[in-house]
């Protein structure tokens, strides 16, 4: 933003939050992207390590909210100010639910890797999905680093691809226990994690909507805004 | 200087009634232009509040809305302020009268060196001739009016000098309510209070916005955004934006304004 505050400290305090919520988003784009690596070579040391890791994602999560209360009690932020803190709040909520995500899927990778038989193609059946993910998530958190509202925009459609891609690995998953009844424990499974990747697109899409809303001052939630806005271009 | 602000001159869209319609106006310090074409309107029932920095005009702009300006010589207004029908700038407008329907509160209590009871009843007997028992009854309605009634009735003939900063002020709301204004002009009401009475005051605005229209000029961002239904950002005289209150605090349309209320100005 151009203007910067009279308060030299209140800039250097949102600036700080702001690196420490982007810290923390790089935190949890590495525990997403080390779950599917693990969910692929089913590396049960590696599993435990990204189950643990998740602590340090929720303490952040504890202490990002913390500096936030001090501030809002301190400096009665109103307009963007307000809503970059209304919006970071939840922001810092999502991404600690994405931790909780990853960790489902390294969870997952252990389960297969104790019962040792891997009966089907399991990381090929998500790999796209994933692939998609991995990059929604990069961008939202990039497009919150920006504040570009149009990226964030585009996002919150290509989300939509992520869904379909969900219902396609739900059908092969069905087709796969329907015919060989050894696969269910690692087709659950995979399911199981397909549903962790797709609920992380949906927590990158949240942090889509808070750019939107911050830029522009515009809820979208629950709207058809994003692709309405995508029509008219 | 008008082409700082773009756009059309900033008006709330709302279906209020008005009371104070502005329009056109220019106000002048001798050669000094302190207000630069403002339209604006009041409406009815409301609290309306003007911020901005000092010097913006937000008190000129306040004092031009019962011509307390005219109690000094070089200053005059241009346009039109329109009240009831008339404007109010006219040469011929009773400005008693006009003081007597526009009440105004100052930054600083102001009680007269008298009791409790004549700091009301002053005001009160220089428009109506009341019988005792009925200015009695007057006093103890504004008194009640200023929820300083519980606080006072024991004392009514203390000296107003006496009270608190707090009932001060509270004390000079009811000597502006006793006279039944339509409109109450409050100057930066609370900056000279402690925050227990800035509180009382504010819960005041609140109670008194059922039976008047109120204007407050206020340094103080939170209150206006507290007890304001509408909202006036000015800045070198000039009205930039008008606006509900919560939607000027929430998201303004303009930039100017946001970063004043953010605090990034200057």
């Amino acid at each position: 933003m151009p203007t910067e505050h009279s308060s030299k400290q209140y800039e250097l305090d949102l600036e700080s939050i702001r690196s420490r919520v982007l810290q923390m988003g790089g935190m949890v784009e590495k525990q997403f992207y080390d779950a599917m690596n693990c969910f692929r070579t089913l590396n049960a040391s590696e599993a435990e390590r990204i189950i643990a890791a998740d602590i340090e994602v929720n303490q952040m999560e504890v202490a990002l909210d913390d500096v936030c209360s001090h501030l809002i009690v301190k400096r009665q932020p109103a307009a963007n100010d307000l809503r970059t803190f209304m919006a970071t709040i939840k922001v810092i909520t999502d991404l600690e639910r994405i931790g909780d995500e990853a960790t489902k899927i390294a969870r997952a990778a252990k389960a297969i890797h104790q019962r040792g038989i891997v009966p089907i193609a399991h990381e090929d059946i998500v790999r796209v999905m994933a692939a998609t993910t991995g990059r929604q998530l990069h961008d939202a958190l990039d497009a919150f680093a920006r504040m570009d509202e149009k990226q964030a925009t585009r996002l919150i459609v290509v989300d939509e691809e992520i869904d379909l891609e969900y219902r396609v690995v739900m059908r092969s998953a069905v087709t796969l226990m329907m015919e060989d009844p050894r696969t269910i424990s690692a087709a659950l499974d995979t399911l199981w994690v397909a549903k962790a990747i797709e609920r992380i697109g949906d927590h990158a899409k949240n942090i889509a909507e808070y750019v939107i809303y911050i830029v522009e001052g515009k809820d979208i939630r629950h709207t058809d805004y994003a692709i309405l806005q995508q029509y008219s271009q | 200087m008008s082409t700082v602000f773009l756009g059309d001159p900033p008006v709330a869209s709302t279906q209020e009634l008005v009371t104070i319609k502005v329009q056109d106006l220019d106000f002048f310090y001798g050669s000094f232009q302190g207000l630069k074409n403002i339209k604006l309107d009041v409406f009815e029932k409301k609290v309306t509040a003007f911020i901005g920095p000092s010097g913006c005009g937000k008190s000129t702009l306040l004092r031009t809305l019962n011509r307390m300006y005219d109690l000094y010589p070089g200053q005059h207004a241009e346009g039109s302020i329109v009240y009831k029908g008339r404007n109010i700038l006219d040469k011929d407008v009773d400005v008693n009268v006009l003081r007597a329907k526009i009440g105004m509160v100052f930054q600083k209590p102001t009680p007269f060196p008298m009791s409790i009871y004549e700091n009301i009843a002053f005001g009160v007997r220089l428009y109506e001739n009341l019988s005792k028992g009925e200015m009695d009854e007057r006093v103890e309605w504004a008194l009640n009016k200023a929820a300083l009634w519980g606080e006072v009735k024991d004392k009514l003939n203390k000296s107003g000098l006496s009270l608190s900063g707090g009932q001060q002020q509270r004390l000079c709301i009811a000597r502006a309510v006793a006279v039944k204004p339509d409109v109450l002009l409050l100057d930066e009401p609370t900056s000279a209070l402690d925050p227990i009475s800035t509180v009382k005051i504010e819960e005041l605005i609140s109670e008194l916005k059922d039976d008047y229209t109120i204007t407050i000029v206020t340094h103080n961002m939170q209150q206006a955004a507290r007890c304001s239904d509408f909202t006036a950002y000015m800045y070198l005289g000039e009205l930039v934006e008008f606006g509900e209150t919560d939607k000027i605090f929430l998201n303004p349309n303009k930039k100017e304004t946001q970063d004043y209320i953010t605090g990034r100005f200057g």
